[in-house]
């Protein structure tokens, strides 16, 4: 199936396979392997990119779902060179360790400041759920998120 | 001695951002399986869903006639391409069992997950598309899944071995046997518990993944793998492949997390790397989650029995353990060593004379193998004397705090010469203690138990504490000959000043999250006055860092940062000598500092790194028979472990009527020697602790009775989410170790030993009123509404005094 997505500012046209996950489009298709696929439940987050300004796991969708949409991804957060706010809170309070988890937490947690601009610590928590982190114990992916709303 | 301020002379104790974090942030990192390779085949496994199985038969006809197939293989048919079996690096006995294991399977499938047959084609989706058309002829046998069971032979796993039992390793202390004896008879209390390690599936976020990629008229091959151990892995491909090792460059690109987990050599590592060789093209593996659940290892998987024996004042006069070990279908690479990794901490952080017993029978079962998750060994032997440490103090009706203050081996007696025949470096476990029961408010949390926990109560609150040696730094390459482990213990660093004075760190650890990058640039920058962010670090390729041994039980700093610091002095020795030669003064009237030499008493003459480089690099007027270069290489065996320690305390509310368990406070105070960088250090406990409370609260694998595993993927196994869990309250001693000349201990691994005892013992501390001893891991709202019920029908003990004989996580339908 034909299908057209912009993708970080860029429309993309394509044939696709009708079973194909939005996220192995983004990955193989795209080479934006900056979207990772940690589980195939849905379960971890680590595929979170924005769909039409939301986030969603990429995991979720058909590419053919996508098809009009606009999706950005973590290689589109950054821009003329500089950290977006969340990535540098994330840098500022090492909200990271191995970083696999990171696109998708970040990805989230903007999100999440979109529709809630000045959480708690537990709407944080509650908000961040479904993006699972092995690493930090979430301590400071949480101070990172309050950080950056703060600023 | 225990110092409550860093040294603030220098980078080191700084919190320095991580220089790994933007490229990671903004998804440009590469992953194994972000790596392009153009002409990729593609692996996929068949595997068996059966626990144990005979396989009388394979039809590959259909899916080799699949499109994009190229090759469909048994374990037969592959059974040409390896030199050797699967390696286990650690026959803890002479006389120990290990069946022959190979990446495929050949006549027995052993465990749900077991390889049987591959796929290579020419995606992912093809293979594993081919892989739903072979069809396996399975004979179903009967699966051993309980470990009484497996140590009863009832049914024997592999058939040549004759029996289930891998080994028996006791702890010999010479003499002692007498002397624990004694220590029991004449003991004014003792405690008996038995204590279950549920089996846990380390569940990095990266799954694995593997390319194999030949070089082109035969020029040798280069394996990248989501691994941990590059090094340790290159050189067991070697040996089970038959490949020259000269000829093979194995790469951990980023690595998404390992927890132990990557410490191994897989099936599928050595899979594509022969098929790359057998086909002469690139072959490739992404591992799906559900296959990661049952094919990479498991960790813990153990039952403890623990005895202690005490004066009238609770003074510890000796300790037996036995433990019965999982190993689960097959020795992987280091799962013999697991349990007696934990054989020297069972004796926790006390003064206990020598009279102490320990054995450990180790048996196969129809299960995953088990082989290291963070700590492995060492959370387990924790969890079992500080948990019988509380059941002690109850015993007594003492406070368990004021028990432990009783036992503590004493500032003054450091370096400490244990039981166990080694020695403690440094430690201060009152202070430790002191700091996190401020912290946590052990006093007040006592006052406002006493009023709460009425006995009509239906929130009850509870506060425990464990205090832990780490025991890291994976060690003296000689006492790991006499552990039998077949490698060493050395950790190799180069240190290279280039022409322009930039700086060139090569280390053979192998960072997947813990920030190498950053805290070895700082201690380079520590020793050389050279600013950090001109020394860059190079690791995870075997062709760039020949040498090394890799990330695992908390060495990385405590040796190979060690090892970094130790070559950065022998550059500047190299440098004094090409600075004395021009300076034209005696090497023993210059001063190093910031970066430059000085003349003692001549302040106008000195030279610094970056001239001194550039020299080395001309080789203009170089003194005689010095090597034109200003590089340096240090391969450092440390001299003994390394001994973080420290105490944590949790405060938790029990609802007595669901059982559900609420953490109010975690408070975690670690003492890991000299911090290189605070920031790193905290992020290290944080996780370390939750993966330890996710041990206590809500992880657990669970296998039905024919042994197939009900937790295959993240929505049934309950790694936490950030909802699910506290903030934690960090508070840290300083207490350098005299053994490294940076004063540095291990971090890596404290969190998850100290958590889990921890939790249970603040859950067993609210409940204990009303008659509950025990509960068991997960403390799932069931299991602890469970040992409520248990308790009130006046079975003692709850739920602790009727161990199951499995490690499988209780679903809890069985009562237990």
């Amino acid at each position: 199936m034909e299908i057209t997505i912009t993708v970080n500012g860029t429309a993309h046209t394509a044939d696709v396979e009708p079973r194909q996950l939005l996220v192995h489009f983004i990955r193989e298709e795209l080479d934006l392997t900056g979207t990772n696929v940690g589980c195939d439940t849905s379960s971890c987050g680590a595929c979170t990119v924005h769909l039409d300004g939301e986030a969603v796991k990429s995991c979720t969708i058909l590419t053919v779902q996508a098809d009009g949409t606009t999706v950005g991804t973590i290689e589109g957060l950054a821009t003329d060179g500089q950290l977006h706010p969340m990535q540098q809170a994330f840098m500022d309070n090492h909200g990271l360790q191995c970083g696999f988890c990171t696109p998708g937490m970040v990805m989230a947690a903007t999100s999440l400041l979109e529709e809630n601009p000045s959480p708690s610590e537990d709407d944080v928590r509650i908000g961040l759920e479904g993006n699972l982190c092995r690493c930090t114990g979430y301590h400071n992916i949480v101070q990172a998120v309050l950080a950056c709303a703060e600023n | 001695m225990t110092i409550t301020e860093q040294p603030t002379s220098s980078v080191i104790g700084e919190r320095m951002l991580r220089r790994e974090d933007p490229a990671l942030l903004t998804g440009e990192a590469k992953f194994t399986n972000d790596l392009h390779v153009l002409g990729a085949l593609h692996v996929a496994l068949v595997r068996s869903p059966y626990a144990h199985a005979r396989i009388k038969g394979i039809d590959t006809a259909a899916a080799a006639a699949a499109p994009g197939v190229m090759a469909v293989y048994t374990g037969h048919d592959l059974a040409d391409l390896w030199e050797a079996p699967m390696p286990c690096a650690w026959p803890v006995t002479d006389d120990m069992k290990n069946p022959a294991h190979y990446p495929v399977a050949q006549s027995k499938a052993c465990y749900v997950g077991d390889a049987v047959a591959c796929v290579l084609a020419t995606s992912d989706a093809a293979a594993r598309d081919a892989v739903e058309l072979v069809d396996v002829d399975y004979e179903p046998l009967e699966a051993v899944v309980g470990l009484e069971d497996a140590l009863s032979d009832r049914v024997v796993i592999h058939d040549d071995l004759g029996t289930n039992t891998s080994y028996t390793w006791p702890l010999l202390v010479e003499g002692n046997e007498g002397d624990v004896n004694k220590a029991f008879a004449e003991a004014a209390h003792t405690v008996k518990e038995r204590y279950v390690q549920q089996r846990l599936i380390p569940m990095a976020m990266e799954p694995r993944a593997v390319v194999a990629v030949p070089q082109p008229f035969g020029g040798g091959i280069t394996l990248y793998s989501a691994t941990q151990v590059p090094h340790i892995l290159k050189v067991m491909t070697a040996i089970t492949l038959g490949i020259p090792e000269h000829q093979l460059r194995v790469v951990a690109p980023a690595v998404g997390g390992g927890f132990g987990a990557k410490l191994n050599v897989y099936a599928e590592e050595l899979l594509c790397t022969a098929l790359a060789r057998k086909h002469g093209t690139p072959v490739r593996w992404n591992e799906e989650r559900s296959e990661n659940t049952m094919a990479s290892i498991h960790g813990r998987g153990q039952i403890q029995d623990i005895e202690l024996a005490a004066d009238e004042n609770g003074k510890l006069t000796g300790v037996r353990v036995r433990l019965l070990a999982d190993m689960g279908a097959y020795l992987q690479l280091v799962t013999p060593g697991i349990p007696i990794l934990g054989a020297f901490l069972y004796g926790g952080v006390y003064d206990l004379p020598k009279a102490y017993d320990f054995s450990c029978t180790s048996v196969f079962t129809n299960l995953t193998p088990t082989d290291a998750y963070r700590g492995a060994g060492r959370p387990e032997a924790t969890f079992a004397i500080e948990r019988s440490m509380d059941a002690l103090a109850d015993k007594m009706g003492i406070d368990p705090f004021e028990l432990r203050k009783r036992n503590f081996i004493a500032p003054e007696a450091y370096p400490y010469e244990a039981f166990s025949g080694l020695t403690y470096d440094s430690g201060d476990h009152i202070a430790a203690a002191n700091k996190a029961a401020e912290l946590a408010d052990y006093n007040g949390i006592r006052a406002r138990q006493a009023e709460q926990n009425t006995p009509d109560a239906s929130k009850r609150l509870g506060i425990g504490m464990a205090s832990y040696f780490e025991m890291c730094g994976l060690a003296p390459s000689r006492v790991l000959a006499s552990l039998n482990y077949s490698a060493g213990g050395w950790e190799a660093a180069t240190v290279r000043v280039l022409p322009t004075s930039k700086v060139q760190v090569v280390t053979g650890t192998t960072p997947h999250g813990q920030g190498h990058e950053t805290s070895w640039s700082m201690i380079a920058s520590h020793k050389l006055g050279i600013p950090a962010e001109d020394i860059d670090v190079l690791h995870s390729d075997t062709d760039i860092s020949p040498l090394g041994l890799d990330t695992y039980g908390s060495r990385s700093l405590a040796v190979g940062g060690v090892a970094v610091a130790m070559a950065c002095d022998k550059v500047i020795d190299k440098a004094r000598q090409i600075a004395a030669h021009q300076l034209e003064a005696s090497e023993d009237d210059l001063t190093y500092e910031n970066g430059a030499f000085a003349v003692a008493g001549s302040p106008d003459k000195s030279m610094p790194l970056a001239a001194i480089a550039f020299e080395a690099f001309t080789a203009h007027n170089l003194p005689d028979g010095l090597e034109p270069n200003l590089e340096a290489q240090v391969t450092y065996d440390p001299p003994n472990f390394s001994w973080p320690f420290g105490t944590h305390m949790c405060v938790v509310e029990v609802d007595t009527e669901t059982g559900g368990v609420e953490v109010l406070k975690y408070v975690a105070v670690d003492d890991c020697g000299v911090q290189i960088n605070p920031l790193i250090v905290e992020g290290q406990v944080h996780g370390g602790v939750i993966q330890g409370l996710a041990q206590a609260l809500f992880e657990g694998a669970v296998y039905d009775a024919d042994g197939n595993l009900q937790t295959t993927t993240l929505a049934d196994y309950l790694v936490p989410a950030a909802s699910d869990v506290p903030p934690i309250t960090l508070g840290h001693t300083v207490t350098p170790s005299p053994t490294n000349q940076l004063g540095v201990k291990g971090i890596g691994e404290a969190g998850t030993i100290g958590a889990a005892p921890t939790v249970i013992n603040a859950i067993v501390d609210a409940l204990s009123g009303l008659g509950v001893r025990n509960v068991l891991m997960p403390a799932s709202p069931l299991n602890v509404w469970s040992a409520i019920q248990s308790a009130a029908a006046g079975k003692a003990g709850g739920t602790g005094s009727a161990p199951q004989a499995s490690t499988s996580a209780t679903s809890g339908e069985d009562g237990q």
